[in-house]
């Protein structure tokens, strides 16, 4: 029998999911639905918007309003659907190739416009479905299926692409951290805007094994090391922030918010 | 009493990767023929962490 949590929002029946052992997504999904279920939101007024790649397969093991889009558009569907209902709390779960690479002109857009749209990034350095080919956020010198001498890119840091761009509420919390991802989604489907939530999350069977980083167990203590808090990093030194990463929420701001907009033109005719 | 009822898992669901039993404070689970198994149930204070971090919702603390 599974957990109270687990048998009123996931669908039990599509249950053992098809993650491989030892992946971050299970830990990020239940993050999300836990923090949904913290809110007291009703089921039928959430829908999950996700786009293509294993993050992304999270909608379809969960009972809300759901839809598995394609490739990169998660966040052109979210604001059809946000537009057609603005009652419902729209949800997008997507992968780093999925939001930033082939997805990376939605994003800004999405983030300019300032929808109330919550975007949850399962960011785990890497093309997990196709097989671990280098994403934008693979850190420069680490390697891929399509990198095998080390990615000569520079990685973007999403948080300050998503900022940068226009999105209201912007955070970063790792698989270790949890609790931190679950508080974060919370505040972010309350924020009337678009949030951004970055989550690090592990993918033992590609990212890790291309970068020699051990199983899962050894690339969550890894996060668990490197993870900081801003008061914390701006302590540190140059050389004691090399292979940091910021943790916490890292921007809230204050906009008008699209739908409203477009909807007080429309009442001024 | 109450602990021991309180801690479940789903055999069928785990996938045996050790996430719980490394961030356990207080090392109540194992790994057995690669599924987790529970050790020492007395020493767990329900702190929640295992079921936090099991990406295969395989192991949880229920109602009393
Ligand atoms: C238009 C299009 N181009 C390419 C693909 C192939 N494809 C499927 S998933 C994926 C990338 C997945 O990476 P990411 O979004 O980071 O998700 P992950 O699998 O790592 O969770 C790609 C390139 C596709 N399905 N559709
Ligand atoms: S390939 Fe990577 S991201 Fe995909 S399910 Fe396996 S561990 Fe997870
Ligand atoms: S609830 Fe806490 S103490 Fe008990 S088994 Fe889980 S992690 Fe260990
Ligand atoms: S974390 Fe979950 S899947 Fe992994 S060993 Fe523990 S109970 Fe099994």
């Amino acid at each position: 029998m599974p957990s109270q949590l687990v048998d009123k929002y996931y669908r039990t029946e599509s249950l053992p999911h098809i993650w491989c052992p030892g992946c971050g997504n299970g830990i990020v999904t239940r993050a999300i639905v836990k923090a949904i279920d913290n809110l007291g939101l009703n089921q039928d007024d959430v829908c999950i918007v996700s786009g293509i790649g294993c993050s992304s397969r999270a909608s379809g093991y969960l009972d809300f309003n759901t839809i598995h889009t394609t490739h990169g558009r998660a966040l052109a569907f979210a604001t059809g659907i946000k537009f057609a209902n603005p009652k419902l709390h729209v949800i997008v779960i997507t992968g780093d190739g999925d939001c930033v690479a082939i997805g990376g002109n939605h994003l800004i857009h999405t983030a300019r416009r300032n929808i109330d749209i919550t975007t949850i990034v399962f960011n785990n350095n890497i093309y997990g479905m196709t097989g671990g080919q280098y994403s934008p956020t693979t850190p420069t010198g680490d390697r891929g299926t399509t990198a095998p001498y080390g990615n000569i890119d520079a990685n973007f840091d999403l948080c300050n692409l998503a900022k940068a761009a226009g999105a209201t509420y912007v955070s970063r919390a790792t698989v270790f951290g949890a609790n931190m991802i679950i508080k974060q989604v919370e505040n972010g489907i309350k924020n009337k805007g678009f949030s951004f939530i970055e989550t690090i999350t592990i993918c033992p069977t590609y990212y890790g094994r291309k970068n020699k980083k051990g199983d899962s167990v050894d690339m969550i203590t890894d996060l668990k090391e490197i993870a900081v808090n801003k008061v914390s990093y701006e302590k540190l030194s140059e050389e004691q922030r090399k292979g940091k990463i910021i943790v916490g929420e890292l921007y809230k701001g204050k906009r008008p918010e699209y739908v409203e907009e477009y909807n007080r033109m429309v009442e001024s005719f | 009493m109450g602990t021991l009822q309180t801690l479940y898992v789903v055999e069928e669901w785990c996938k045996g990767c050790g996430i719980c039993v490394t961030f356990c404070p207080k090392k109540v689970l194992e790994i057995k023929d690669d599924k987790v198994a529970i050790k020492d149930l007395k020493a767990c204070i329900q702190c929640g962490q295992c079921e936090l971090r099991c990406p295969d919702y395989a192991i949880y603390l229920g109602g009393q």
